[in-house]
């Protein structure tokens, strides 16, 4: 695949926890009614999962009044808000498609031991997106380049105070550059 | 009224906000140089001659070379003529990506995949024939006429043959971003020809 498309693809990829079939997940997902947002649980066992990068879903399989119930979602969209990890299943097969045809006890996936503590997956996109932080450089210094020589002869105490910021965030730091440059006009 | 010549480099999806899926051609537009003006006086017509793709000097003939020359603009692979911008460029000027805006609406031309010598079914959508109680017109194109008058069939009867392999062009698909960076143009839909294809990109309507 052409690189070009694998980082268009890569830009939407967002963070998920690791889970695998078996696993009991509480999936997040907002719904819109009408005007109104409201966030919904689906919570059980992950059937499989499928496809790679951007295109892959997750299937979880539910009993809701007697009734199997399943449901496939994107596992990059958007709309899931968070993916919960309940618990670890103990199984020996990708697929899981043996538990549509059990009901009852005989439907359980037995949990694993010493799968340890979950870890906590925030939501949000994968690869910070980048391509905007550049183009904020690019105007900073674009914007600034008349006056670049004044911003380093000049506010060359100002200089500490931008490094000192520019470790956490890109974006945070490249304003106080723009800010630091309009004091030394 | 823009045009430009690109390269299909694939398709792929992106998310909308509201989790639907879009499908989306990606296509690196540009940038061409436009290498001869046609003027209706000269020529007959009224085009510009735009070049694409860049190459090696040592690919192309001397007549080609001579002619990129005479326009000042680096060596290239491909030319096509456009109408559609005639009359507002000059030769040597350079279009780009950005020439399209989000949200326009263009058509594509290209040359499609082939796809080899096609019976009817698959190359003019026909029918088939009953498969189980004795017949043997599965696939078959059925009648290609009446018998003895005229003793021929008369040309133009659809049949079997090559399909595929020619331009065809893609109405109506619409311009999801521009990536001007990049020379990226992501269009809704799908384009004809394969991967790697030169195609031409021509406002629609």
């Amino acid at each position: 695949m052409s690189t070009v498309i694998d980082n268009l693809e890569r830009a939407q990829l967002r963070r998920v926890p690791s889970f695998q079939p078996g696993d009991r997940l509480r999936v997040h997902f907002q719904v819109v009614e009408g005007n109104r947002r409201r966030t919904q649980v689906f919570e059980g066992v992950v059937l499989k999962r499928q496809g790679h990068g951007v295109r892959e879903t997750f299937t979880v399989r539910k009993q809701s009044f007697g009734v199997g119930v399943e449901r496939t979602f994107p596992l990059h969209s958007p709309k899931i808000e968070r993916i919960e990890v309940a618990a670890r299943g103990d199984v020996r097969r990708a697929k899981l498609y043996y538990l549509r045809g059990r009901v009852g006890k005989r439907a359980r996936v037995r949990e694993r031991r010493g799968a340890g503590a979950e870890e906590v997956v925030e939501g949000g996109l994968l690869h910070a997106p980048v391509e905007p932080a550049e183009a904020v450089d690019a105007d900073g210094v674009s914007a600034a380049e008349g006056e670049a020589v004044d911003a380093d002869g000049v506010s060359a105490a100002d200089a500490p105070e931008s490094t000192g910021e520019a470790p956490p965030v890109e974006e945070p730091a490249a304003e106080a550059g723009t800010s630091d440059d309009e004091p030394a006009e | 009224m823009p045009a430009i010549l690109a390269r299909k480099l694939g398709m792929t999806q992106r998310f909308l906000d509201d989790g639907r899926v879009e499908r989306v051609t990606v296509l690196e537009a540009g940038p061409c140089h436009v290498t001869a003006i046609r003027t209706a006086d000269r020529d007959g017509y009224d085009a510009v001659q735009l070049g694409f793709g860049a190459v090696r000097e040592k690919r192309l003939t001397r007549g080609e070379l001579g002619h990129l020359k005479k326009a000042g603009v680096p060596p290239v692979r491909h030319l096509a003529e456009f109408r559609d911008e005639a009359g507002e460029l000059q030769v040597g000027d350079e279009v780009r990506c950005d020439v399209f805006e989000p949200g326009q609406t263009v058509k594509v031309s290209g040359i499609s995949k082939g796809k080899g010598f096609q019976g009817t079914i698959k190359r003019h959508n026909f029918s088939r024939g009953p498969v189980t109680h004795g017949s043997h017109n599965v696939r078959a194109p059925g009648s290609i006429g009446a018998s003895a008058t005229p003793s021929r069939v008369f040309k133009g009867i659809r049949g079997p043959g090559r399909m595929g392999g020619k331009r065809v062009t893609q109405k109506g698909l619409e311009v999801v971003e521009v990536i001007p960076d990049q020379n990226l143009l992501l269009l809704r839909g799908s384009v004809p020809g394969p991967r790697k294809g030169t195609v031409e990109v021509r406002t629609d309507g």
